[in-house]
């Protein structure tokens, strides 16, 4: 997006923002402090923001510090998504009742207010932009995800203080945004004062920025922001090398490092469901007492044993088995399914694995050592 | 709605144990009338004294297996039963009372009664599936009066029921709790633990107790690493390991691992005899 038409607002700006849109009828969701992490939760005013609040993340690490500078969004991001917001955890599809021999079936109705989601990071939305192609654009929409997702309001909020997790820089998907917001903001705390410099994404964006008190961004506005984002990409030190990795990992289905990783690999799923591009889901269809049958959509992990159990028993029966199925799909089938990475180098997988397990580590492990075999792999197999 | 005698039967027996899985049916308050009407509740001593004889179609079984009686009681169960359910840790996995399994003989039974002589009891505390064919098994100390309601509407409509047996994370992170191992080193056996509790003590800042025994896929040796490295001694990780599903394999492996004492007999189901009938 041009940075011609930018503008700067402060914090009272910001809160202005977020009072328009509640005004305009939008659930305003947003970041906050909660349980020690950075969550998404209802925002209301700045005041509702992770305000003075840092982060440090490591593999299996999460600590949160409040340091109480006036810093709104020198954090990166906490364990939940807005993966939650647009595709519950739970979500009910049908219900049917008997009436006699006849079956009455109903539908619960996909009419939602709409969402403005405030601060989420680029790396957020490249990741929105992952699950609309597959649960919007693909050949069989969710009707439920649609309607939140077509519906919602984006506030961007660009990085400028990764955490040791982070490898957006690596995945193209930080730390600006240049697509797929209402509004981008960039947080300036310099010595100039404390304010953001916001551009306009949409029609609706700049409708919401009019109801707002704000200055034109001057070339020294933006110059402060190409610096936040400079000092954020250096500062960004973990890396994924992506350069043929798709086929790298195809034609390592037996290395041994997979038997390695799942020695570790509590198979709890945690990665998955941080994840905000895993969207793996059960279908199950329950009934009750009376002889209502309900059919609900619930997240699913394809560490679950059951998430691969066909008639006589998982086809993934091993936990290494899993563990490359998450991470052969996340990096490389994902291309050939949705022509994108389905990792957007957020880092969630990694602070939340309990055990630390970090998969820029396993692809270069795996990288380092191409073409190794485990013992008594069956010879001469590659990618199906 | 059918004749009432016509309806499927319904029994609930009670082994070693403390009678909170059973009393979850009766915590059915909602459901409990519409549960007794479409089944017809055949012996469930807890409710009501009137009982009537079997066969019975669907059987709930609480509690061990640790008294000769009992050895045979449950064979009699069985073959009164079409489906034979157990519910909670005690008939799942041996229960709390399964720590007897790692003391000598007699040793408890002489410390708590004056004339431990007049106690008739097995020196282990056992599953019922170690002693008779299971149809299936519901987890949990207490069991979950919502599950409890799903195994028993499968049972009588004839589906699988959906009872999920991967780990207590997926639920923490279904509704919305912050994962206390990685973000407060809290001890948690939830990464090992099987979910149906719906994720309880995490919600209000306490780590999993592992009420609900070992998930389907329990890594138990790496949880323990990490655990360790972030300060828990080991013998604290093996009580953690050693409680209402302290003889569930995966568990008490992990706590003979951590140093905790390994079971006299292993934990194998004592041979059925006669002549030791204890009423």
């Amino acid at each position: 997006m041009e940075t011609a038409d930018a503008r700067l607002i402060d914090a009272q700006g910001l809160d202005a923002v977020i009072a328009v849109l509640g005004e305009l009828g939008y659930d305003t969701r947003g970041p906050v402090v909660r349980d020690g992490a950075v969550m998404p939760g209802t925002v209301t005013g700045v005041v509702d923001l992770p305000v003075g609040y840092h982060d440090e993340q490591a593999p299996g690490h999460y600590q949160l510090e409040y340091r109480g500078d006036n810093t709104v969004f020198a954090w990166a991001v906490g364990p939940g998504s807005w993966k939650a917001e647009l595709f519950p955890p739970t979500q009910e599809l049908w219900r049917a009742t008997r009436d006699g021999g006849d079956l009455t079936f109903s539908e619960p109705d996909a009419d939602y207010r709409p969402l403005a989601l405030i601060g989420a990071r680029p790396c957020e939305l490249a990741a929105l932009d992952v699950l609309d192609r597959v649960l919007r654009d693909g050949g069989t929409p969710d009707p439920h995800y649609r309607a939140r997702r077509d519906g919602a309001f984006i506030v961007v909020a660009e990085c400028g203080v990764p955490a040791a997790t982070c490898f957006c820089t690596s995945m193209g998907t930080g730390p600006g945004a240049d697509v797929g917001f209402d509004l981008a903001l960039t947080e300036l705390d310099d010595g100039a004062g404390h304010r953001f410099v916001v551009r306009v994404g949409s029609e609706r964006g700049a409708e919401v920025l009019a109801g707002v008190s704000s200055l034109p961004a001057s070339p020294a506005n933006l110059e402060g922001r190409r610096q936040v984002l400079a000092a954020a990409a250096d500062a960004t030190t973990r890396q994924l090398s992506v350069d043929g990795l798709g086929a790298l990992l195809a034609r390592n289905l037996d290395h041994p490092r997979w038997d390695e990783a799942a020695q570790r690999c509590l198979a709890c799923g945690n990665c998955t469901l941080v994840c905000p591009t895993c969207f793996c889901s059960d279908v199950r269809d329950t009934t009750t007492l009376t002889g209502e049958i309900r059919r609900q959509r619930s997240w699913a992990s394809c560490f679950d044993l059951d998430h691969s159990y066909l008639h006589g028993g998982p086809v993934r029966a091993t936990t290494s088995s899993r563990y490359r199925q998450w991470l052969t799909h996340k990096l490389s089938t994902w291309w050939d399914q949705f022509g994108t990475s389905g990792c957007v180098g957020c880092g969630r997988c990694i602070a939340w694995c309990p055990v630390g397990i970090d998969l820029t580590e396993e692809a270069a492990a795996i990288r380092s050592t191409d073409g190794a075999v485990r013992p008594g792999a069956a010879p001469g197999r590659v990618s199906s | 709605m059918s004749n009432h005698n016509e309806l499927p039967t319904l029994a609930v027996w009670k082994f070693a144990s403390c009678d909170g899985c059973q009393l979850s049916l009766l915590d059915c308050e909602d459901e409990l009338l519409t549960l007794a009407g479409v089944v017809r509740i055949s012996h469930f001593t807890e409710m009501s004294r009137a009982t009537t004889a079997g066969p019975y179609d669907v059987s709930l079984v609480e509690g061990s297996i640790t008294t000769p009686a009992d050895v045979h009681r449950i064979q009699e169960v069985r073959e009164a039963s079409r489906r034979l359910i157990t519910i909670g840790a005690c008939a799942t996995a041996g229960g709390i009372q399964g720590l007897r399994n790692f003391a000598a003989s007699g040793a408890y039974a002489a410390t708590v009664y004056a004339h431990p002589e007049y106690i008739a009891s097995l020196d282990t505390s056992t599953p019922i599936s170690a002693h008779v064919d299971v149809d299936f098994e519901l987890h949990g100390c207490p069991i979950d009066r919502h599950q409890l309601l799903e195994v028993i509407t499968a049972s009588l409509s004839g589906r699988r029921p959906v009872i999920p047996g991967h780990s207590v994370c997926q639920e923490c992170k279904a509704r919305g709790t912050v994962c206390l191992l990685v973000s407060q080193k809290t001890a948690c056996l939830g990464p090992v633990t099987r979910t149906g509790c719906g994720a309880l003590c995490p919600a209000v800042g306490r780590g999993c107790f592992g009420c609900f025994g070992p998930a389907d896929t329990a890594n138990t040796s790496s949880l323990a690493a990490t655990l360790r490295h972030q300060g828990t001694p080991a013998i604290e990780l093996s009580h953690l390991f050693r409680t209402f599903n302290a003889c569930a394999p995966a568990f008490l492996e992990e706590s003979v691992s951590q140093g905790g004492p390994v079971p006299v007999t292993r934990g194998r189901p004592p041979t059925p005899t006669s002549g030791e009938e204890g009423r």
